[in-house]
């Protein structure tokens, strides 16, 4: 086991996500955020925070949980988390976050859901870790905190009571 | 993160954490059914069949829905209007039925322990919508989650279950259920509606006198009086059952305190319960119908994940 960020460099990567956020969208007049329980909402706090603080305005920010939309039921149940998106999505643009990206599973799960929300006018996924050449369909980051080019036995876990990334 | 059980015939069957498990997973399902589009994908491969063999209005459209809700196909089987009446036996109408890849069946049955027999027979999961006078297990679950909404955790509340206990399935699942999540249960009725050892066989209290059981509960759970025993010898008339025991305004001033009002349906306005209590802000009569369909979805979504 190996930790691959230690509490500065995550920080300081949620803060690179941030600015390269605001860099895209401006103001986040019609942009919201959405994390993906459960790794990706703990990503998406600290990145809301962040937006929150150098902007001085208020972020839209919704939950989502994607067990119901999973393809996998039938191998393994998993528990629900909440689910809370208290406005429209309809002609936003969405920003997905999530923690780690591996499969891509779970983004197409994420993709499906958003869409029983209404129509965005754009979707974009932000992730903390990519893990690259590991995808099992065509799903690609819009920004990336860093990208490890792992190999599949190699499991990568952001551990968020100790605020540091293992490989392990 | 699973239910101890393949089919769910009864509360009987079921441990406090697969109830905890049910009751939470019917939160998120509570969730989805406020959202603009609801509806989840979960069960898209699922076929079920609403076998009933007796009539309902609220548990079967409950069901219905609930199997919508989830994207599964159902197709409904009522008795009346079926092979039933040229002597079809209750196996076959299933494996012919299965025949068709059936996956789950949801079963109202007029014989107590039908659902079990038909689960020594077939290879399905089973969902007990009611059989006889034995158990009606999702009732008990919803009415457990609309408690727990109104009042918080159940462990420590009081619940009186007021009515025809002898010929109820409600009070059945809701006593194995109350007692399993370490709550305490008074029935009270009657002494002719209320079973001679109850007290006994399942550690609740016993009161004949409502105001008593209202004065001493937190939750009182009001059961229908089944008009076709009146003739039966066991209460004198409709009107002296309202006099006696039925919950009417009057009766509800007079304990001077808050109790929540439940009742699993159909109604009989005047009879076990006046308009005015059923329609009042203590009752959560309709609340316990829109969580039904939230604690069905929990059911199937929890059993077809079983599926070997």
């Amino acid at each position: 086991m190996t930790t691959y960020l230690d509490k500065q460099q995550l920080y300081s990567t949620i803060q690179s996500l941030a600015t390269q956020l605001i860099e895209k969208h401006g103001d986040f007049k019609d942009t919201v955020i959405i994390g993906l329980q459960t790794g990706g909402v703990y990503v998406a706090d600290k990145i809301v925070e962040q937006l929150r603080h150098k902007l001085d305005a208020e972020i839209k920010y919704g939950k989502l949980d994607i067990t119901f939309y999973r393809d996998d039921i039938h191998k393994e149940l998993h528990v629900a988390n909440h689910t809370e998106i208290p406005f429209s999505l309809e002609d936003k643009n969405v920003i997905l976050v999530d923690d780690v990206i591996y499969t891509g599973r779970t983004i197409r799960a994420a993709l499906n859901a958003l869409s029983d929300f209404g129509r965005a006018s754009k979707v974009e996924l932000c992730v903390l870790i990519d893990r690259k050449f590991s995808r099992e369909l065509p799903i690609q980051p819009d920004y990336c905190g860093k990208a490890i080019e792992s190999i599949i036995n190699q499991k990568v876990k952001v551990e968020w009571d100790k605020e540091e990334v293992i490989l392990y | 993160m699973q239910l101890s059980t393949r089919h769910l015939l009864g509360i009987k069957e079921l441990t406090p954490r697969d109830i905890q498990l049910i009751l939470s997973t019917a939160k998120q399902f509570k969730e989805v059914l406020q959202r603009p589009i609801k509806k989840v994908p979960s069960l898209r491969d699922t076929t079920i069949v609403n076998l009933f063999y007796e009539n309902s209005t609220r548990t079967r459209i409950s069901f219905e829905l609930a199997e919508k809700r989830l994207s599964a196909d159902t197709v409904n089987f009522s008795a009346s209007g079926s092979s039933v009446s040229k002597g079809e036996s209750l196996l076959d109408t299933v494996n012919n039925i299965l025949s068709m890849k059936v996956d789950m069946v949801v079963m109202r049955h007029s014989a107590s322990g039908a659902p079990h027999f038909l689960a020594k027979h077939i290879p399905a999961a089973i969902i007990n919508a009611g059989d006889g006078i034995n158990e009606h297990p999702t009732q008990a679950l919803l009415d457990a989650f609309s408690i727990q909404e109104r009042l918080g955790n159940l462990e420590g509340k009081k619940v009186a279950l007021i009515g025809d206990i002898m010929h109820s399935r409600v009070a059945l699942s809701n006593i194995y259920l109350l007692k399993k999540m370490g709550a305490e249960v008074m029935v009270a009725g009657p002494p002719t509606l209320i079973p001679k050892y109850i007290a006994e066989a399942f550690d609740v209290k016993v009161e004949y006198n409502v105001k008593n059981a209202l004065q001493w509960c937190d939750v009182a759970n009001v059961l229908r009086i089944q008009l076709e025993r009146q003739n039966q010898v066991l209460f004198s008339s409709l009107r002296e059952y309202n006099l006696a025991y039925g919950i009417t305004r009057k009766l509800l001033d007079s304990v001077n305190k808050e109790v929540v009002i439940m009742h699993p349906g159909p109604i009989n306005r005047g009879v076990e319960i006046d308009s005015d209590v059923a329609n009042s802000s203590e009752s959560i009569i309709l609340q316990q119908v829109e969580n039904g369909v939230a604690v069905r979805m929990a059911v199937l979504y929890l059993l077809a994940g079983k599926e070997s």
